[in-house]
């Protein structure tokens, strides 16, 4: 358990990371760690169907839980005085969620709703965060679809539940924190009060998700029937951001000088120079958080374009400006402006009383070492240009996933005028 | 008064369930303020957790009544695209490696009603900061080649804005509820932006970027007092003129259920839209109230129906939209196309169930917590607290508003939520819009909503998309 007190606003942030994430789920059962998710949503032993979330906004907080590669996470953000009642309700259903059959054929309908909005009923839906891994990566738990298929939700049991719930949700398999306007002393006396009677159960041991880089190029071109306009997306490879952090964060910094702001190298190049984008983006994780995943993981390129310019020269423009970086380094002071506007970024994630949460306890579970998140900057500042540029060869390296949409719905309505006006 | 003392919703005795103490009133934070002879108002506040600083300007926009409505949107939105593009001293990327070696970024938007610039940074650095703020709005240059570059960048960002359902379905509803008037419509048509040309938006950013009215608000790890000394003074020069009136909207034809076709939808985009009260109005709270009980939240009776109980939608809501001159009550969930009709159905019950029959006490307080809990929170961040700032002071509405609507919210009575739902939430006063496969789900949902005599007026762009 994490405890972070600030008394400097009335308002306090209650989280609980459970070690198993989308990585974890088993085979035949894709989506069930996210379905799963809702599932405890759905009440606990003193907890009746649809009251936690009653409880916490009738209190007036806000909650939520969410799926990731590497755990699920559940949190709410309370006023001071409803903290005690945060730990009640993430202690019950800890202890004792209330899984039926009801519950769970309703919840896999949500589920599947949810997935029409995300995916299925819109263009570049699960572009590239569903699409690109299967591309990437060849083993069950790194490439499979975190969202799930429909027949395989369908197919989902109250055991499959059970089952999950016994191995991963051990309470030794997660991590509690607490940050914000709460006394140190009254809040360990409640953490022991609820949750000191939960028994311990055996934790699974996380299987290595660990995967050979690519020995050749691998490229798959899907049509996406509602797209607009072409996109594509390319992953690399990157260090271990766990065992090897230090070689790891020169790629945050990367991200940063290739895509962040209009000063930004692929910014001025394909957006500025060349025309031949849309939008382009570089970034790490499978949600564009750097320090959200364990090994591995991608850095994503994903660049949306006009039909006219091909992915494989805007993707050689972008390769040149790797190459350019890899060769000449940065420009002088563009290290230390990225820098300066990453740190500010970084505080004003803090400065959300549930984002210090949320960080504080993923870098714990990840790293073990929650401290990390008021060391990041200091760790940032000693990165070198010469540590950048060697990043940006790396890329070029390796041998890459490439996923090229094309799209579906050119040609039609809007995308003529575009067309013609680009 | 109950509200004060409640805790959270009535728990049954067996079950040891904790207090909750309820907030304090939260301590106002102090606002240094100061309106410049130009028109200018300056608001600064002191929160001190991080060392950043949070700025926001807000500039209110008139539609110029000589020009066509379509043109004006085209130039503002591509003027929100490239105010940043270079000023007379710096270029674009100039411009952005330099507010970025102050941690700073900013960015610029516009509706119908204001221009915005968003913007935060190191708080040391707020002079260099606002500097550099002063010399967008003095000198925007908007180049020649940065123009055309973003314009037909902005015309393809629309062609994927327009493709997305959600964003269909919005712009449905709003045209269907104010036709002509400016707040029909927040997306320019791709063909309109493709003629604007660099010397119109030199143009109208002259008209447009004026102090008259304007409000800069900044919040952080800042001296009050100081930070509106140093805005005034970097801002002295800045003169312009009063931004004409947005015209009244004309009430909202109620009429029956407009199908907007999107053949092949997996799902259906199933809106409603209609008026609500303003901030200013005695029965805000209420509305707030009736708001949160039917939709505004996830414990809310819409979401317990359809989501929790039928599993017909994974998001449904509704919530209250403010812009100068009218307010928006807005109801939306997506629902599989098969199910659309009875989606459709439970929306329309819950509708009139709230309109007719008074909510119950433990419903109040609950969603009476739950609307003074987020106001504390949404304050209890830089941001937060000078994007809410920010956004009152341009309806004219002061900071003494986060201490005194918790207070209206504790006098909300059942029966204020009656009266206030009965106009605003009635099924019959509201305007339904459906986004979908028109051939699968009419057959159904005409039966339950009669559809409405007028077609769907088209803009351009959805003519051309619907042949």
């Amino acid at each position: 358990m994490l405890l972070a007190p600030d008394r400097t606003s009335p308002v306090v942030g209650v989280a609980v990371h459970y070690d198993v994430g989308f990585r974890s789920e088993p085979e035949g059962r894709t989506g069930f760690a996210h379905l799963f998710e809702h599932l405890m949503f759905q009440g606990s032993e003193n907890v009746g169907k649809a009251e936690h979330p009653k409880y916490v906004q009738g209190a007036g907080g806000t909650f939520n839980g969410s799926t990731h590669p590497d755990y699920t996470n559940y949190f709410q953000l309370l006023p001071a005085g409803a903290f005690e009642l945060a730990l009640f309700l993430e202690a019950d259903r800890m202890r004792a969620p209330k899984l039926n059959q009801e519950n769970l054929a309703n919840q896999i309908a949500v589920v599947q709703e949810e997935i029409r909005v995300n995916v299925l009923n819109r263009p570049y839906g699960g572009f590239p965060w569903i699409r690109l891994p299967p591309v990437s990566f060849s083993s069950f738990p790194n490439a499979h679809n975190g969202y799930g298929a429909f027949e395989e939700l369908e197919a989902a049991t109250l055991q499959d539940a059970e089952a999950f719930f016994d191995s991963y949700y051990a309470p030794g398999n997660a991590v509690l924190a607490l940050a914000g306007d709460f006394d140190t002393d009254d809040a360990i006396a409640l953490i022991h009060k609820y949750f000191g009677h939960i028994p311990a159960r055996s934790v699974p041991t996380r299987p290595d998700f660990a995967e050979a880089a690519l020995d050749e190029e691998h490229r798959r071109v899907e049509i996406d029937p509602l797209a607009p306009q072409p996109a594509f997306a390319v992953g690399y490879r990157v260090p271990n951001p766990v065992s090897d952090l230090a070689g790891y964060l020169p790629f945050v910094l990367l991200t940063e000088v290739l895509s962040s702001g209009d000063a930004s190298r692929l910014e001025r190049r394909l957006v500025q120079q060349d025309r031949s984008v849309t939008s382009v983006s570089a970034y790490l994780g499978t949600f564009g958080d750097p320090f959200d995943q364990r090994d591995p993981l991608l850095l994503t390129l994903e660049a949306y374009h006009p039909a006219e310019r091909t992915a494989e020269e805007i993707q050689s423009a972008a390769e040149d400006e790797l190459a350019r970086l890899a060769r000449e380094g940065l420009e002088p002071g563009e290290l230390d402006r990225v820098r300066a506007r990453l740190a500010a970024t970084l505080f004003r994630e803090v400065d959300d009383v549930l984002g210090r949460t949320l960080a504080l306890s993923v870098f714990e579970l990840l790293h073990g070492d929650a401290g990390l998140v008021n060391e990041l900057p200091a760790r940032l500042e000693a990165v070198t240009d010469e540590q950048v540029a060697a990043a940006a060869q790396t890329l070029l390296d390796q041998q890459k996933a490439i996923l090229i949409i094309e799209a579906g719905a050119a040609g039609s309505g809007v995308g003529d005028e575009q067309g013609e006006a680009a | 008064m109950t509200s004060s003392t409640s805790a959270a919703p009535t728990l049954g005795p067996s079950r040891n369930f904790p207090v909750v103490v309820p907030p304090g009133e939260i301590p106002l934070a102090r606002v240094a303020e100061r309106t410049l002879a130009s028109g200018l108002r300056i608001l600064a506040v002191r929160r001190a957790a991080v060392p950043t600083v949070e700025l926001r300007l807000r500039i209110p926009l008139g539609v110029e009544p000589e020009r066509p409505l379509a043109q004006e949107l085209a130039e503002m939105t591509l003027l929100g695209e490239t105010a940043l593009s270079g000023t007379a001293e710096r270029t674009r990327t100039q411009l952005a490696a330099d507010l970025q070696s102050l941690g700073a970024s900013l960015s610029v938007n516009t509706d119908a009603d204001r221009l915005a610039v968003i913007g935060s940074g190191l708080a040391p650095e707020l002079p260099r900061l606002l500097s550099l703020l002063a010399e967008v709005v003095h000198s925007a240059s908007y180049p020649e080649d940065e123009v055309v570059g973003e314009r037909g960048r902005l015309v393809a960002e629309l062609g994927i804005a327009r493709s997305q359902p959600a964003v269909l379905a919005r712009e449905a509803l709003l045209l269907r509820l104010h036709g002509g008037h400016p707040y029909g419509t927040e997306l320019p048509e791709p063909g309109h932006v493709a003629g604007v040309e660099p010397s119109a938006l030199r143009t109208l950013h002259r008209r447009v970027v004026s102090p008259v009215k304007a409000v800069l608000t900044l919040v952080g790890d800042i001296d009050p007092d100081a930070a509106v000394d140093t805005a005034a003074e970097t801002f002295a020069s800045w003169s312009g003129d009063a931004a004409s009136e947005i015209p009244e909207v004309p009430p909202i034809r109620i009429g029956g259920l407009t199908i907007v076709d999107r053949p092949g939808a997996v799902q259906t985009n199933i809106r409603f839209g209609g008026a609500a009260l303003p901030r200013t109005d005695p029965r805000f709270a209420a509305q707030q109230v009736a708001n949160v009980i039917f939709g505004g939240y996830f414990s809310s009776r819409l979401v317990s129906n359809i989501r929790e109980d039928k599993g017909y939608t994974y998001s449904p809501r509704s919530g209250v939209e403010h812009a100068l001159r009218m307010s928006r009550l807005t109801v939306a969930a997506d629902a599989a196309t098969e199910i659309t009709a009875p989606a459709l159905l439970e929306i329309l019950y819950e509708l009139g169930r709230i309109s007719v029959l008074s909510v119950a006490e433990d419903e109040l307080e609950a969603a009476r917590q739950y609307a003074m809990g987020s106001l504390a929170l949404s304050t209890s961040t830089s941001s937060g607290l000078a994007s809410t700032l920010s956004v009152l002071a341009g309806s004219g509405i002061g900071p003494e508003y986060l201490r005194d609507h918790p207070a209206a919210l504790a006098r909300v009575t059942t029966e204020d939520v009656l009266a206030v739902a009965a106009s605003v939430l009635a099924p019959a006063r509201l305007v339904p819009v459906l986004l979908g496969d028109r051939e699968r789900i009419e057959p159904f949902v005409s039966g339950i909503a009669a559809l409405d005599a007028q077609e769907p007026v088209l803009s351009e762009a959805e003519a051309t998309r619907s042949v």
